[in-house]
C-alpha cells in the first residue's frame, strides 16, 4: 500500500460553494458496472453550459490539485464522484470544507482531501489563476501547501491523515485483521442473540 | 448504562469493535442495505481479493434506483440499466444475499422498505450506499450513508470506520400550524441552521412535535438529516416505534418481541442526556415551505418572498446569485404563482402511504391543470399496493395524474422519468441541485407531497392552505 507524504502539480481552481456530487458526476453516468471511464465525464453538465469551465480550459489541463470552496461534495454518497475526479487526474482537493462521505469516500481512495481558510484558498485561487503552470504541494507531513513564494496551512481530520501517510488508507485490510474482535462484539450485541 | 448518554452514544459504545491504528472506531454493523447502483464494484472488489460475504443474513438487496416505472417487462429498454439488474442478481445469488427483485412483492426503495419488512428497529447501526440512509435514523437506529469502498468492507468484515461524530440535539417544541407537514419541518430545519450546520454532528430529533409525529413523519424528517450536513438523524424510540413494528415480518415475533421492546424503549435518551449542542424551535414559526435555489437549505415559507442578495452573509451571495440565475426567479418575487412543468410525489422522502393519502385528499374532485405532467410513484410494491386497495390510484388517475410502478423515479432520474430542458418541477424528493431531476438544466422546487398536489392542481405554486377544509369553527 502507498504511503501518500505529498502530492505536487499544477492546479485547477473551481471555487464554488455547495458543490454536490450530481455536479460532479450526473447521475446517468452511475449506469455502469464498473468505474472505469467515468474520468471523461467529471462536470460533464457544468462544461456543456460553461464553455469557459475550468475542466475545459487547456491551461489547467493535467492538473493533479483541485481547489474549492465551502461544503465541496454534498448531496449522493456516490463513490462515483471522487472516483471520476481521480480517473479524471486528481491526486489531492483543497478545500474551505468537505461533505463528510464525499471526505471519507477521497480517503478511501487514497486522495487527500485537505482544507484551508478562506483567505488562503482565495489568495491560492489567484496565484494559480496568475500562473498555472504554478506548481502546488500538498504536504501532509508538514500540514502545509506551498505555491511558489505562497505558503499557508492545511487542515485535515488526524485519522484521515494518518491512514494517508502510513499507507493504511485502504482501510479493507485494517477491517480484516480484528475478525475476532468483531465476533466478540457480535456476541454482545442483543438483537443478534434474539435478546436471551 | 450512564444515565448522562444519549441514545446514540449508547448504541455507539455497544457495537464498538475497537480502535483501530488511524484512530477511527471499527463499528459493527447490524444491518447493511444494498441496491444495484453502488453495490457492484464492491462485489468486485470481494472478488478480486478473494472474500466472502461475512454475515450474509445481515445484508438484504432492492432494486431501485435504476427501476422503470412504466414498461417493467424484462429485458429492459435500457440495456445498461438492464445489465445492473442482471449484476445485483448474479451478486447476491453467488453471495448468499436475499434480494427483493422486481418481481418479489416486498420490493421498493430501499429506505421504505427496510421499515416496512421491520428489518429496521431501535438501537441498530444501518449503513447503506446512499446518503439517504439517514432515513432509518427514525426508528433510533443509527444510519449512515457509505461509499461503494466501504460497502465493500462492510461486506467483508460487517464493519466500518469511522470518526465519531457529535451529537446536537434539535427540539422543535408547539403545534404545527395545519398545513404544515414533517417536510416542512425539515426543510425549516435546514434552512435555519444551513446545509452545512450538520457537518461533524449528528442530529437528535426531539420535543412535542416529534413525539407527535406517526414513524412515516419521522422518517420523512430523519431522510433529509443529510441535506443538512449531519452524518445522521434520529428520533428515540417510543411507544409509537413499539407500535408501528409489533407483527412486521422481520421484526422479533411473540415473546421475543416483548423483550425487545423493552431493550429498544431502553436505548432512548434520558432526561440528563448530555449533548454537544442544543437548539430549539417553535413550531408555529412554521410556515408550508418550499425551496427557491439549488440547495434544500435555499427555502422560504410560501408567504414569504425570495430573499434579497443584502439579506445574506458576504459568504453566501455568490451561491444565491447562481441560484436565481439558474433557477430563473427574481429576489424579492413571491413563489406563489410560480409556473410548474411537471409534479413529482414519490422518493423516499415522501414515497409512502400517509403522503399519499395526503395528497389524493386533496387531489380529489380537482383535475391537474392542463399542460403539467403530473407523475405519483410509490415508495414500494407495498405501498403501490396498499394504495390502490384504498383507492387512491383511482383518485390521481381521475385527475389526470399518471400512476406508476414503484421506484426511485425523477428523484434522481437514473431511469426514464427525467425532466426535459428548463422544465421546473414541483417535487416531494429531497435534491434540488442543478440536474437533479435528469435535465442538465431543469429546476426543482421542494415541498411536501399536499403543497405538490396543490402545485398540479393549480398549474403553479400554491398555498396548500388555501385548499383545505377550515379547521374548527
Amino acid at each position: 500500500m502507498n504511503e501518500i507524504k505529498q502530492v505536487s502539480g499544477t492546479c485547477i481552481p473551481l471555487i464554488l460553494d455547495d458543490i454536490d456530487t450530481d455536479r460532479i458526476i450526473p447521475a446517468r453516468f452511475l449506469r455502469c458496472v464498473t468505474f472505469d471511464g467515468l474520468g471523461e465525464h467529471a462536470f460533464e453538465d457544468d462544461r456543456q453550459q460553461n464553455p469557459n469551465h475550468p475542466f475545459d480550459n487547456a491551461k489547467y489541463q493535467n492538473s493533479s490539485v483541485l481547489l474549492a470552496g465551502r461544503n465541496f461534495g454534498c448531496g449522493s454518497s456516490r463513490e462515483h464522484a471522487p472516483q471520476s475526479l481521480m480517473r479524471w487526474g486528481i491526486k489531492a482537493i483543497i478545500a474551505e470544507s468537505f461533505a463528510e462521505i464525499f471526505f471519507g469516500n477521497c480517503t478511501a481512495l487514497g486522495v487527500p482531501a485537505v482544507t484551508a481558510s478562506s483567505t488562503d484558498v482565495d489568495e491560492l485561487g489567484r496565484r494559480v489563476e496568475a500562473d498555472p503552470q504554478l506548481e502546488v504541494k500538498v504536504d501532509l507531513v508538514a500540514k502545509k501547501v506551498t505555491a511558489g513564494d505562497f505558503s499557508c496551512d492545511i487542515d485535515i481530520l488526524d485519522s484521515a491523515r494518518d491512514a494517508l501517510l502510513s499507507g493504511q488508507w485502504d482501510f479493507m485490510t485494517l477491517l480484516l485483521e480484528n475478525q475476532e474482535f468483531i465476533k466478540q462484539t457480535a456476541e454482545k450485541i442483543p438483537y443478534l442473540s434474539q435478546f436471551a | 448504562m450512564s444515565e448522562k448518554k444519549n441514545l446514540f452514544n449508547k448504541v455507539w459504545d455497544l457495537h464498538n469493535v475497537g480502535t483501530l491504528p488511524t484512530g477511527q472506531t471499527q463499528l459493527f454493523i447490524g444491518l447493511h442495505l444494498i441496491h444495484e447502483v453502488t453495490s457492484p464494484q464492491a462485489f468486485a472488489m470481494l472478488r478480486e481479493r478473494g472474500l466472502s460475504v461475512m454475515y450474509p443474513e445481515r445484508t438484504v438487496a432492492t432494486v431501485d434506483h435504476i427501476v422503470p416505472t412504466d414498461d417493467q417487462a424484462r429485458p429492459f429498454k435500457d440495456l445498461l440499466a438492464e445489465q445492473m439488474m442482471s449484476q445485483i442478481e448474479k451478486n447476491c445469488r453467488e453471495f448468499g444475499v436475499t434480494l427483493f427483485d422486481i418481481s418479489d412483492s416486498r420490493q421498493g426503495i430501499v429506505h421504505i422498505v427496510g421499515p416496512e419488512q421491520g428489518l429496521t428497529q431501535p438501537g441498530l447501526t444501518i449503513v447503506c450506499g446512499d446518503s439517504h440512509t439517514s432515513t432509518h435514523g427514525a426508528f433510533g437506529a443509527i444510519a449512515f450513508g457509505i461509499g461503494t469502498s466501504q460497502v465493500a468492507g462492510v461486506l467483508a468484515t460487517q464493519t466500518l470506520a469511522l470518526g465519531k461524530p457529535k451529537v446536537r440535539r434539535i427540539e422543535v417544541n408547539g403545534e404545527l400550524n395545519p398545513g404544515v407537514y414533517a417536510k416542512d419541518v425539515t426543510l425549516y430545519i435546514i434552512q435555519k441552521l444551513g446545509v452545512k450546520g450538520g457537518i461533524g454532528y449528528a442530529y437528535e430529533y426531539a420535543g412535542d412535535v416529534f413525539d407527535r409525529m406517526t414513524m412515516e413523519e419521522r422518517m420523512t424528517v430523519c431522510n433529509m438529516s443529510i441535506e443538512g450536513g449531519a452524518r445522521c438523524g434520529y428520533i428515540n424510540p417510543d411507544q409509537t416505534t413499539v407500535d408501528y413494528l409489533r407483527g412486521r415480518p422481520q421484526a422479533p415475533q411473540g415473546a421475543d418481541f416483548d423483550k425487545a421492546a423493552e431493550w429498544w424503549l431502553s436505548l432512548a435518551s434520558g432526561p440528563d442526556a448530555e449533548y454537544d449542542d442544543v437548539v430549539t424551535f417553535d413550531a408555529s414559526d412554521i410556515e408550508p415551505t418550499v425551496t427557491w435555489g439549488i440547495t434544500p437549505g435555499q427555502s422560504i415559507g410560501i408567504n414569504e418572498n425570495v430573499p434579497t442578495l443584502d439579506s445574506f452573509e458576504e459568504d453566501d451571495r455568490a451561491g444565491a446569485q447562481e441560484a436565481y440565475e439558474y433557477m430563473g426567479l427574481e429576489a424579492g418575487q413571491s413563489l406563489k404563482g410560480v409556473k410548474v412543468d411537471v409534479t413529482f410525489i414519490g422518493s423516499c422522502t415522501n414515497g409512502r402511504i400517509s403522503d399519499l393519502r395526503e395528497a389524493a385528499q386533496l387531489v380529489k374532485g380537482h383535475k391537474v391543470a392542463p399542460g403539467v405532467k403530473a407523475l405519483v410513484v410509490p415508495g414500494s410494491q407495498l405501498v403501490l399496493k396498499q394504495a390502490v386497495e384504498e383507492g387512491l390510484d383511482k383518485i390521481f388517475e381521475e385527475a389526470g395524474f399518471e400512476w406508476r410502478a414503484a421506484g426511485c423515479s425523477m428523484c434522481l432520474a437514473m431511469n426514464p422519468d427525467k425532466l426535459k430542458g428548463r422544465e421546473v418541477c414541483a417535487s416531494s424528493s429531497n435534491r434540488n441541485f442543478k440536474g437533479r431531476q435528469g435535465s442538465p438544466t431543469g429546476r426543482t422546487l421542494l415541498m411536501s407531497p399536499a403543497m405538490v398536489a396543490a402545485a398540479a392542481i393549480n398549474g403553479h405554486v400554491a398555498d396548500v392552505r388555501e385548499m383545505m377544509e377550515p379547521v374548527g369553527v
